[in-house]
């Protein structure tokens, strides 16, 4: 019955995101109030519903409802109640279920806080959510349905997949969804104020916070599925390169360039069309990315079970409203016209050179990713392009971004006037230079050649980003949690650069079989394999190691890596043994049994990672912080923007 | 300079830097693509000598030798046609098993290929596309009996 009701739900939030799209769009076309005064009702109800969906989803696998098909696929009785909720979204058809609500969420908060903008602005932004909405409903509707019922029931569920049985992955996808889902609304104010033919520097203050917080949830879910693949399924590498996390890295590579043109469209008036054009991108790529993931088209180790109808249907999908929103912005566009001009070392400038940057960056890994497809579409022989594609090519983008915004940082709007700060660049990059090379040949040794420059890079751009906000201190003048959070995810950005490039060179790792007592020797750090015991958990048994890291001869730490088999499923799994430092991680991951007594054990030493993790939340952070600042709360409407006042002495 | 000449060194600048980015992108692409071939192609020696591609297919019934207490190991990857010896020192993903799909990565040495790395697919229904494709003309026999090659690849 329970199932039912959110069947039933789900089909009703589909007519009402139709009725939403259609009073939306076609109601502000025809100046109809009574028409557009139906829109937000139509989103409120839309949210209620696909909740009871959702609750009604939840209900059927907390309670071991296994006569609902896709619960009897991913769950079972001895599966812990925290996954079981997880499990929701553990599979295909379920995780459009929570992308769906997710959208719903961000499309009510969307009416909820448009209040204040004009009324046919806010229906047309409503509306486009709405009929992306509608789309999503019908394919989950007509190609994935979760509450599909098979009988006779089975007695117990085939149990969810024991690699995403881990607390960082049962909250990885909806985070990454908030970003993915967010994205449609920076697209919708587009669309919106494409159909508008007007795009002013309001629009671009009412879009910024959206975007920012989209981009904030999106970095936070990359950063978290990263660091769930280093500990759970990489054996200890932390990006692959894979076609699924590329598939999430181009919306927020796009996503970065977005927010960051936005800030010139807002304070300048400039950029319009290309702004306009990256929220199309920048959406269109999560699009795409969805179809990589649920058509299965591509290796990874994301894909779901290959079905072509479902690709084919999101494929259709992605012609249909990337085709109309590149259509309507070949109308309107030329009609936006960015008057200012600025100089090349103008802050405007160094935005342009970050996101031309940025958008070389995201069509290289479109290039590396597509290029499987496009050359099975021509006939070539199978291909595929690695790691090491990227790894030559990404670097050359992002060193000379990372030293523009080091510089950029210091840049005033309109005229540059770096020759005022010539003095906070040069001593910033001496003391970067310093203490970078000091890190590097001191602390670690020669490495490869990028190591010394991106150390220096990111302790640069740290250096940097903390000049204005301490300038503000101590001539007494207001901190706005708009510089706060630039500066915070500056920071971050200079972080993770510093993290990468250490990680990159001084990662010590071997492969070995031991035997009990045995000792592998890491540079200073000898790992002794102590003993082995076997464990049960509430759905698996296991073997665990006992293994001492021991450093110049002193125990410094103990890993218990273990080698699950999950009954279920029948599948074996590789737990990690992870002890973190202040600057590395010690990890061990346990392997199969290799006869003679000895078993095959990973031991890595890998300085600095978590930094990688804590500069992307910190980027995140800074990210939220700077979408609650006050100026986007304020009545846009109601004032002229004044753009020249407020130049140079704002955040970008 | 004026507004306009600055205007032009900027763009001049963006189109050199994008050309350069677009040329070195070309180049680790030509480098770093590797292509995939199935045991047939294999036998016929249209694999690069010398170069690192992929090789798929199925791990042969009752063909994986390990030497006892090592990390290495050796099996036959079988596309029901051709098999093609198979060397690995190292650890082997979880789901590798004999009868299932295999793809790895590494070089030609003589008749052997020793491979660098064994793909990982965590999830037992999941057959890798290029792999179903190399064995969609044969599809696994119930026993280990190849069928006549009746048309070359």
């Amino acid at each position: 019955m329970i199932p039912e009701l959110g069947h039933f739900a789900l089909i009703l939030a589909m007519v009402l995101a139709a009725s939403q799209a259609v009073f939306g769009i076609v109601g502000a076309a025809r100046g109809d109030l009574r028409w557009q005064a139906a829109v937000r009702p139509a989103a409120a109800g839309q949210f209620v519903l696909i909740s009871v969906a959702i609750g009604a989803l939840l209900h059927a696998f907390v309670n071991f409802d296994f006569s609902v098909v896709y619960v009897a696929s991913n769950s079972n009785s001895a599966l812990p109640t925290f996954y079981r909720v997880a499990a929701l979204w553990g599979a295909h058809e379920g995780s459009l279920l929570l992308w769906v609500w997710i959208l719903a969420g961000w499309t009510l908060a969307v009416a909820l806080a448009s209040r204040n903008l004009p009324v046919t602005f806010a229906s047309r932004v409503l509306g486009v959510l709405g009929l992306v909405s509608f789309a999503f409903l019908l394919f989950t509707l007509a190609t994935s349905n979760p509450f599909e019922r098979i009988f006779p029931a089975p007695a117990d569920g085939r149990d969810l997949n024991p690699v995403l049985q881990d607390p960082a992955l049962a909250i990885h996808p909806p985070l990454l969804y908030m970003g993915y889902v967010g994205l449609s609304v920076a697209f919708a104010f587009a669309c919106a104020a494409m159909l508008e033919g007007k795009l002013d520097q309001v629009w671009a203050r009412w879009t910024r916070p959206w975007t920012t917080m989209a981009w904030a949830f999106l970095s936070v879910g990359i950063a978290l599925g990263s660091w769930w693949a280093y500990y759970e399924l990489g054996w200890g590498g932390y990006w692959f390169w894979d076609p699924v996390e590329n598939a999430s890295f181009m919306p927020w590579l796009v996503g970065t360039a977005l927010i960051h043109s936005l800030a010139a469209t807002d304070k300048r008036g400039l950029f319009k069309s290309w702004t306009l054009l990256l929220a199309i991108l920048g959406f269109s790529l999560s699009l795409l990315g969805t179809f990589l993931v649920r058509s299965g088209v591509l290796t990874s180790v994301h894909s779901f079970a290959a079905d072509p109808t479902r690709g084919l249907f999101i494929l259709a999908f992605l012609i249909v409203i990337i085709g109309g929103a590149l259509t309507l912005y070949a109308w309107r566009a030329p009609l936006l016209k960015s008057p200012a001009g600025f100089e090349p070392t103008a802050r405007e400038a160094f935005l342009l050179y970050n996101n031309i940057l940025l958008v070389c960056a995201a069509a290289m890994v479109l290039v590396g990713t597509l290029a499987p497809l496009i050359a099975d579409a021509m006939g070539q022989p199978p291909l595929s392009v690695g790691a090491p594609f990227y790894d030559a090519l990404f670097p050359i983008l992002m060193l000379p971004l990372m030293a523009l915004v080091a510089i950029g940082i210091h840049a005033a709007w309109k005229r540059g006037q770096l020759g005022q700060s010539r003095l906070r660049i040069l001593g910033g990059f001496a003391a970067a230079a310093v203490a970078g090379l000091v890190l590097v040949y001191a602390g670690y040794g020669p490495g490869k050649w990028m190591t010394p420059l991106g150390v220096v890079l990111g302790v640069w751009i740290i250096v940097s980003s903390l000049f204005d906000p301490i300038d503000r201190l101590r001539r007494r003048l207001t901190l706005p949690r708009g510089v706060v959070g630039m500066t915070l995810a500056h920071v971050g950005l200079g972080l993770a650069v510093i993290a990468v490039a250490t990680v990159e060179s001084y990662t010590v790792e071997r492969d070995a079989a031991l035997a009990p007592g045995e000792t592998l020797v890491l540079g200073r750090y000898a790992y002794r394999f102590d003993d082995i015991q076997r464990i049960e958990g509430p759905n698996y048994e296991a073997e665990r190691a006992t293994i001492t890291v021991l450093r110049d001869g002193i125990p410094t730490a103990v890993l218990t890596p273990e080698r699950r088999f999950y009954w279920v499923q029948r599948q074996t799994l590789t737990e990690a043994g992870i002890a973190n430092r202040w600057n590395k991680d010690l990890f061990a991951a346990l392997s199969s049994q290799l006869g003679e007594g000895r078993w095959s054990v990973r031991a890595q030493m890998r300085p600095l990672i978590n930094y990688i993790w804590l500069g992307a939340g910190l980027m995140a952070l800074g990210g939220i912080l700077a979408a609650s600042d006050r100026r986007y709360r304020v009545r846009a409407a109601a004032t002229a923007p004044d753009p020249a006042t407020q130049a140079g002495a704002e955040p970008a | 300079m004026t507004p306009r000449q600055q205007r032009m060194t900027m763009v001049a600048a963006i189109v050199a830097g994008v050309s350069i980015a677009a040329w070195l992108g070309m180049l680790a692409f030509k480098e770093n693509v590797m292509f995939f071939f199935n045991p047939t192609e294999v036998a016929a020696g249209k694999a690069p000598e010398g170069q690192r591609f992929r090789i798929g297919g199925m791990v042969a019934n009752g063909s994986v030798q390990k030497t006892a207490g090592t990390l290495d190991i050796q099996f036959l990857v079988t596309d029901f046609k051709h098999t093609v010896p198979v060397t690995y020192s190292g650890i082997l993903p979880d789901l590798f098993r004999e009868g299932q799909g295999v793809v790895a990565h590494g070089r030609m040495q003589g008749a052997t290929f020793v491979a660098d790395e064994i793909l990982a697919k965590h999830d037992e229904k999941y057959m890798p596309p290029e792999v179903s494709d190399a064995l969609k003309d044969n599809p696994p026999p119930p026993d280990v009996t190849p069928p006549p090659s009746s048309t070359g690849t």
